[in-house]
């Protein structure tokens, strides 16, 4: 590993964000409205509630973790996609940069856009709903950890797709968080979800970080053996992403996709 | 592996991409303070080879070494010594020339890199554009901050793929003296694409022919066209293209 090269990586995302309010803004405004409309959900579910429960950690709580998730996968897809945008493989790959070098540029760069998102939804969600993660006590370590190896893990699987079917397939990854989340139960319980949906649901590491969610707002110890399951989840998904990836770049270099990459050209 | 004063070492290099052979088998080297010349029509196998050197695509089998380095083995290290500028892979436009050169210095391990690229900005007379975005310069000027980013690392191994396509003919004559003069003052070789025969014939110091994968022809730019019945290398060329197994040897 060379951190000179990772530092280049994160040195341009820098720069691009520097350079560009169109890339600055997106990095809190959509997780932004996304915590005030379910801030007034929960305000409104609260009124309505016949009984005591506070629908702010659970529900509100859920969502800013949620998007958590989204902010690192999208940082490291973002990060990827700026060298499709701007055409610059030949330039990157034809480098001594290494898939390691560039792997962990992506995911710096990731850490980076994703704090402005956090603390742009902790502020929010604190000043104006009165959300404070800390309730969670503890448990909030491995709930971020955990959310954030698995978001680091779908970006990269994320890039492996964008590289290997193209840069159209950038559609296909936009909607991943969305596929996912009814399966790792954002907002509901786990045995809500058919047997079948759970099953899928055990092997997603998100999944035990909202069950321990709603376990610590009904007054209960966090899943405590399911935090440790997921986070062992997270690693292997994570070793599973960079090996997928470093396949998928092997092909593209056997098939001479980096050499002429284009909307067109990858099939 | 490979005489150290060889900066380049191809042997044996074949590229299938399933029946199609887009590189048959194909030798050759390139010395220290040599350019040489890789010529041929379009789809004869020119950016395939330079695409297998910049190791973005695999070759099927053969070997290629970098300043003694086996490419394979030790992609890093040989690809350091490396650097290239192609028509078809302009710097990312989004950014300054400054900021490239920046980010390319790390990629490249560049020691006391502002220093350098305050050098190579002065040498390709870049400086009013130093803080310019390069999707805003001209085709001629981002070619001359791809060339600045290529001697950025003051490569061994200096793969230039039709450089001056895109320059107007004072600019592109500039552009051939400098890197005729780096070339013959370092430790650098050139490994140089053009479908320009005039400027072949200046700047090359031996050429090689290729035609459907193959090397046809290999040589002085300016005594092969004579010594295969030929007026001119253009004609030559055009022999190649059209009718290769037709050529005379004089």
């Amino acid at each position: 590993m060379s951190f000179a090269s990772t530092a280049a990586i994160v040195l341009r995302q820098f720069y691009l964000m520097r350079g560009s309010s169109a890339r600055i803004v997106p990095l809190f405004a959509w997780v932004a409205i996304d915590i005030v409309l379910w801030g007034f959900m929960t305000r409104y579910l609260n009124s309505i509630s016949s009984t005591r429960v506070n629908f702010v950690p659970s529900l509100l709580g859920a969502v800013l973790l949620w998007d958590f998730f989204g902010r690192v996968m999208f940082g490291v897809t973002m990060a990827f996609l700026e060298d499709v945008w701007s055409r610059n493989f030949l330039n990157m790959f034809a480098s001594p940069v290494t898939i390691g070098d560039y792997v962990a540029g992506l995911v710096l760069s990731s850490m980076m856009t994703t704090c402005v998102g956090l603390l742009a939804m902790i502020l929010i969600a604190g000043a104006v709903f009165g959300l404070s993660l800390f309730s969670y006590g503890i448990a909030l370590l491995p709930f971020l950890l955990v959310l954030f190896l698995f978001g680091i893990a779908m970006g990269i699987v994320a890039t492996a797709i964008v590289l290997r079917c193209g840069p159209a397939a950038e559609w296909f990854i936009w909607p991943l968080p969305a596929i996912i989340s009814p399966f790792v139960s954002v907002f509901y319980p786990l045995s809500t979800l058919p047997h079948w949906m759970q099953w899928v649901a055990r092997l997603l590491p998100p999944s035990y970080i909202f069950e321990s969610l709603r376990a610590i707002v009904q007054g209960r110890d966090p899943w405590w053996a399911g935090l440790a399951l997921s986070g062992l989840l997270a690693m292997g998904y994570i070793l599973l992403a960079g090996f997928t990836f470093s396949e998928v770049f092997r092909f593209a270099l056997r098939r001479g996709l980096i050499a002429r990459y284009g909307a067109e050209s990858v099939s | 592996m490979e005489d150290v004063r060889e900066v380049l070492a191809i042997k044996n290099l074949s590229k299938h991409y399933g029946g199609t052979l887009a590189v048959d088998d194909i030798s050759f080297s390139v010395a220290q303070n040599e350019i040489v010349g890789l010529l041929g029509p379009n789809g004869a196998g020119k950016t395939t080879t330079i695409s297998m050197i910049l190791a973005v695509l695999e070759p099927t089998c053969g070997e290629i070494g970098i300043t003694g380095i086996d490419l394979a083995r030790g992609r890093k290290a040989a690809l350091k010594k490396a650097n290239f500028s192609a028509v078809y892979a302009p710097l990312p436009g989004n950014l300054t020339v400054w900021q490239n050169l920046r980010v390319f210095g790390l990629i490249y391990g560049v020691p006391d890199l502002t220093q350098r690229i305050q050098e190579v900005v002065e040498e390709f007379d870049l400086e009013s554009f130093r803080n310019t975005k390069c999707g805003l310069l001209s085709s001629g000027e981002q070619t001359r901050v791809s060339l600045a980013k290529a001697m950025l690392n003051k490569p061994e191994l200096l793969l230039l793929d039709e450089p001056t396509a895109s320059l107007d003919p004072a600019t592109a004559r500039d552009v051939r003296t400098q890197i005729r003069r780096v070339a013959s003052g370092g430790r650098m070789g050139v490994l140089w694409t053009s479908h320009n025969m005039y400027e072949v014939e200046e700047v090359c110091d031996r050429v090689l022919f290729l035609s459907h994968g193959k090397i046809l022809l290999e040589g002085d730019p300016r005594l092969l066209p004579a010594q295969h019945g030929k007026e001119s290398l253009e004609e030559l060329f055009v022999a190649v293209a059209r009718e290769p197994l037709g050529l005379r040897v004089a």
